[in-house]
């Protein structure tokens, strides 16, 4: 079996964004999920010794950061003295009373799939992403998530366009070919 | 006519709606006759719908560069 290594020199590089993402989509709040992933990069750092290397690096930090979004939820839960379950009652006010079955999924609808593929799909290519070269991850990132001018990330990194837009052919070309390995 | 690599990067532009005019009509022209560049073409318009359709989220550069730090100096 092969044995993997912890890196935390390459953590922020090879595994924020792709952390960042799963966290947003449980906290829903973009601030305290750029903390816990910064909390969980300590986190691994202070129990390395634990690894065993028998889980992949990103494995190994996905499921600390699970238990932080875990006890995340439990803190808020204890700020307010007790765990609350919220009941979304409609609001429509020809809503026929019946509140229970309006509660109950519509089974014809896929949007909830939807929802929770797009979640995975976000994954699969935020993986893609970060085996790119470091260089074509950042560009990518910045013109394609961050929706940055070409102006800007030029003068921010400073490269000319004609560079910039070498780097996004390529990183574009290797994400094809990643997704169509990972996910068609 | 132009060029495979200058089709490629007029279509890359144009992932980001950023090809002038007269360089789409330079491109549809080229895909007209390319095959490869076509179904480059083609692919690159799918990742675009792939990349609009994903919840995509990145911690900005400028806060990556202070998370490593704080990183580094508990290593």
């Amino acid at each position: 079996m092969e044995q993997h290594q912890l890196h935390p020199d390459t953590w922020v590089d090879n595994y924020a964004d792709y952390l960042f993402n799963y966290a947003v989509a449980r906290i829903n709040d973009a601030e305290i999920a750029k903390d816990l992933v910064q909390e969980t990069f300590f986190a691994g750092l202070k129990s390395a010794s634990n690894y065993k290397g028998t889980a992949a690096e990103r494995t190994w930090l996905i499921a600390i950061l699970k238990r932080k979004v875990i006890d995340y939820y439990r803190k808020i839960n204890s700020n307010k003295g007790k765990a609350e379950v919220r009941m979304g009652y409609s609001s429509q006010i020809d809503a026929d009373g019946d509140w229970l079955e309006e509660q109950v999924a519509d089974p014809l609808s896929i949007l909830e799939n939807d929802d929770i593929e797009n979640e995975e799909l976000g994954l699969t290519i935020q993986e893609c992403i970060s085996k790119l070269p470091k260089k074509q991850a950042m560009v990518f990132s910045m013109k394609t998530i961050q929706g940055m001018d070409t102006e800007d990330i030029c003068k921010e990194l400073g490269i000319n366009p004609s560079n910039l837009w070498v780097m996004i052919h390529r990183a574009r070309t290797a994400l094809m070919d990643c997704l169509n390995k990972n996910w068609f | 006519m132009i060029s495979c690599e200058e089709a490629a990067i007029i279509c890359n532009k144009e992932q980001y709606k950023e090809a002038t005019f007269f360089e789409k009509i330079k491109l549809i022209l080229h895909l007209m006759v390319c095959k490869t560049c076509s179904k480059f073409s083609k692919q690159n318009s799918q990742l675009t719908s792939l990349c609009d359709k994903a919840p995509l989220r990145a911690i900005p550069e400028k806060e990556k560069v202070k998370m490593k730090k704080e990183l580094q100096e508990k290593i």
